[in-house]
């Protein structure tokens, strides 16, 4: 009987984990077979057996981390003689581990050893990463002196992500559907000379000070519903809570898939310019996946917009315990009457969805009528 | 108006802030009592006591010889003699002359009385570089009466802990060392009518984040809140501590911000080796390592004498800007 012993990879080792058994109890090894791999502080290390025989019995189960010199498992040998009395493990531990390149060439060790250490890892990225269970190998460091960081781990387990925010995104609006009643209202803002009025005052800003008009929906939005706060606020525990801040989600859509909707705090009190410089912020952040928990939850209000993909009208659902949703279409140059002659004009329609134990639809359509006419005035914007 | 400016509240100063804490506690309690250089008759060397003198008599408000050794000793014996001095000593560099006081004496009494005999004796002085006052009158050795047991040592940073953390230490049965940042004394503020005692023993978030701890104190506090206020706009949202009490460190309140933000920096005006911000971050690693996402970080003063010249005493405290970079390292290529 042969005992099979943690061995000693390197000076500074004192203990391993066992991740890997190779074999399992009655197979037949010969000196040279790797038998097991350990993890160490180094990486994870194969490591061999030196002498031949069967195994009889595994003592460290995978997952456990045990010193240098422990029984790791017993052999039956076929070569009695050569095997070392059982005395004092510390002593006989040595089962020369890495410096024996004239036999057992197929030693596996420095391969990975090498690769792992040469990438730094945080140690909060270590424990997320075990967490969710992403291989570090394929993970790109950002952080301090290249290292991993959680947000890197994150990111890499984003592709796993989906399937928990697929759940998030079907209870939240199957709630949304079966407990809020929701009315739908609609018009249509003529954007011509709003338009206009942005790419006038853009010529003279600079690339990365100029607005986006959706940060124009947006601002519209949040002065609409000072205006008519019934649709600004929760509806909890069977009544309505308005919120005195307007905190306009943004529904994000994700490279990745999934859908997120972070805040614009406080947007009703914003010039244009701080709301452009957060709105931009925000989508870059959200799309990195580093959002803050109050930018996730303390939104009053949610704005969404499939305009770019074309869509001309969308009618969107609540996200609870919210109680209203403005979605915006795109953009489109259509023939208008004006003044009694049909011209053309670059029309978009808006929609309201709002939650009728909230709020009626007479202050619906004064909340619609307020946001055309903040958009028809971008000054007052 | 006055009567306001009296109280140390409404508008007013860090130095008239910590004036009204000495003569509230002066006014409440007749065994408390005022002695260092210059306290007296010229009203502090930086004006703290100015106009005591006048109000409370030289009994109370006492000038003492050029000799830190003796009137720290003397405080000591008035303490243990049932009186409850409050001592000045007019610069961190000149405690010097009494460390063997404070830290054979003061630190040890209870200790070696076997619990007989507290010392209860509030020291104050004044630290930290920024007025061209050279290099010897402006280091900040703080650190080395935090590394001392037996004593609390805490630095108000704020108006609120200038006029309220005087009574709570003369309430300490012990003898707690008052540090206060030099640079300090001339900041106006408004702080309520009814400012008063204050704990001494916990850190506070003086700003909410979550990216990255910001750990700090004393006079640095200012310069830690503009480069989180900077970080800000650049998408990076700081956490920022005022450790308030340097000896106990209160860890609970560190390693909770840091446990959130997974990365800390440390502003502390002391030189970099042996420095308070090396405890901090030893602590940190010890409690925290697994939650960290970036090596650790600090900010401390030039290891060199605190120069004269403007300009090179400038360069060679912490300020804004380095703040500011050295946050951005913990951040690698995010914020390139």
């Amino acid at each position: 009987m042969t005992e099979f012993l943690m061995p000693s990879l390197g000076a500074d080792m004192e203990a391993a984990t066992v991740v890997e058994w190779r074999v399992k109890p009655g197979d037949a090894v010969k000196r040279g077979d790797i038998v097991a791999a350990v993890e160490t502080d180094k990486g994870i290390i194969d490591i061999e057996v030196f002498e031949e025989g069967i195994l009889q019995q595994i003592l460290v189960p995978v997952g456990e981390k045990v010193s240098v010199g422990a029984v790791l498992a017993i052999f039956n040998g076929a070569d009695q003689k050569s095997s070392k009395p059982p005395a004092d493990p510390v002593e006989k531990e040595q089962p020369k581990p890495v410096p024996e390149p004239t036999q057992a060439d197929q030693n596996a060790v420095p391969t990975p050893t090498a690769e792992k250490s040469t990438q730094r890892i945080s140690p909060a990225a270590k424990k997320r990463a075990k967490a969710l269970s992403v291989d570090l190998a394929n993970v790109k460091g950002t952080g301090a002196q290249g290292a991993i960081t959680t947000a890197d781990v994150e990111q890499a387990a984003g592709n796993a992500k989906p399937d928990a925010m697929r759940q998030a995104i079907a209870s939240a609006m199957s709630r949304s559907k079966q407990e809020i009643p929701h009315y739908y209202l609609a018009t249509t803002v003529d954007m011509t000379d709003t338009l206009d009025w942005l790419a006038e005052k853009n010529a003279s800003l600079p690339v990365q000070a100029r607005r986006v008009y959706a940060v124009l929906l947006i601002k519209a939005v949040a002065l609409a519903l000072v205006e008519v706060p019934e649709l600004n606020g929760y509806w909890v525990d069977g009544q309505f809570e308005s919120s005195d801040q307007v905190n306009v989600g943004m529904a994000i859509s994700l490279r990745q898939g999934g859908l997120i909707a972070p805040a614009l705090h406080d947007v009703q009190g914003k010039t244009l310019d701080t709301l452009m410089a957060e709105f931009r912020d925000l989508v870059n952040r959200a799309r990195a996946g580093r959002v803050s928990r109050a930018e996730f939850t303390e939104a009053s209000v949610t704005v969404s917009s499939l305009g770019e993909q074309g869509v001309e009208m969308m009618y969107s659902i609540i996200h609870p315990p919210q109680v209203a949703i403005v979605s915006f279409g795109s953009v489109i140059e259509r023939p208008w009457c004006v003044d009694g002659a049909v011209v053309p004009r670059k029309l978009m329609n808006v929609s309201l969805a709002a939650d009728h134990r909230a709020s009626d639809g007479h202050r619906g359509a004064l909340f619609l009528n307020h946001v055309s006419q903040y958009l028809q005035q971008p000054e007052l914007l | 108006m006055s009567n306001q400016r009296e109280s140390g509240t409404g508008e007013t100063t860090y130095r008239e802030a910590i004036r009204a804490a000495i003569r509230e506690a002066m006014l409440e309690d007749p065994r408390v009592f005022l002695m260092g250089e210059d306290v007296g008759r010229y009203g502090g060397c930086y004006a703290v006591s100015k106009g005591l003198y006048e109000e409370f008599g030289p009994e109370r408000v006492r000038d003492t010889p050029l000799s830190e050794s003796v009137f720290v000793g003397a405080g000591i014996g008035a303490a243990l003699g049932g009186m409850r001095p409050i001592v000045e000593v007019m610069s961190i560099n000149f405690s010097l002359l009494c460390m063997d006081q404070i830290v054979n004496n003061a630190a040890t009494i209870q200790h070696m009385s076997g619990g007989q005999f507290n010392i209860p004796l509030v020291i104050r002085m004044a630290t930290g570089a920024g007025l061209q006052l050279a290099a010897q009158h402006s280091h900040s050795l703080e650190v080395l009466y935090a590394h001392i047991p037996g004593i609390r040592v805490v630095a108000p940073a704020t108006l609120e802990d200038a006029r309220g953390m005087l009574a709570t230490a003369l309430e300490d049965p012990d003898p707690v060392l008052i540090f206060e940042h030099a640079g300090l004394y001339n900041r106006p503020g408004q702080i309520a009518a009814d400012a008063g005692a204050v704990d001494i023993d916990r850190a506070v978030v003086r700003r909410k984040g979550e990216d990255v701890t910001l750990i700090t104190y004393g006079g640095s506090l200012y310069k830690t809140l503009d480069a989180a206020a900077a970080l800000a706009e650049q998408g990076i949202h700081a956490e920022v501590i005022d450790l308030r009490s340097l000896r106990p460190l209160d860890e609970a309140t560190l390693l909770d911000s840091v446990r959130r933000t997974q990365r800390a920096v440390v502003v502390d005006e002391g030189w970099r080796s042996g420095s308070l911000a090396a405890e901090v971050m030893a602590r940190i690693s010890e409690q925290a390592f697994y939650d960290l996402d970036a090596p650790l970080a600090r900010v401390c003063s030039e290891e060199v004498p605190i120069p004269y010249a403007k300009h090179m005493e400038q360069a060679a405290l912490p300020q804004t800007e380095t703040i500011i970079n050295t946050v951005k390292k913990c951040f690698g290529d995010r914020n390139d």
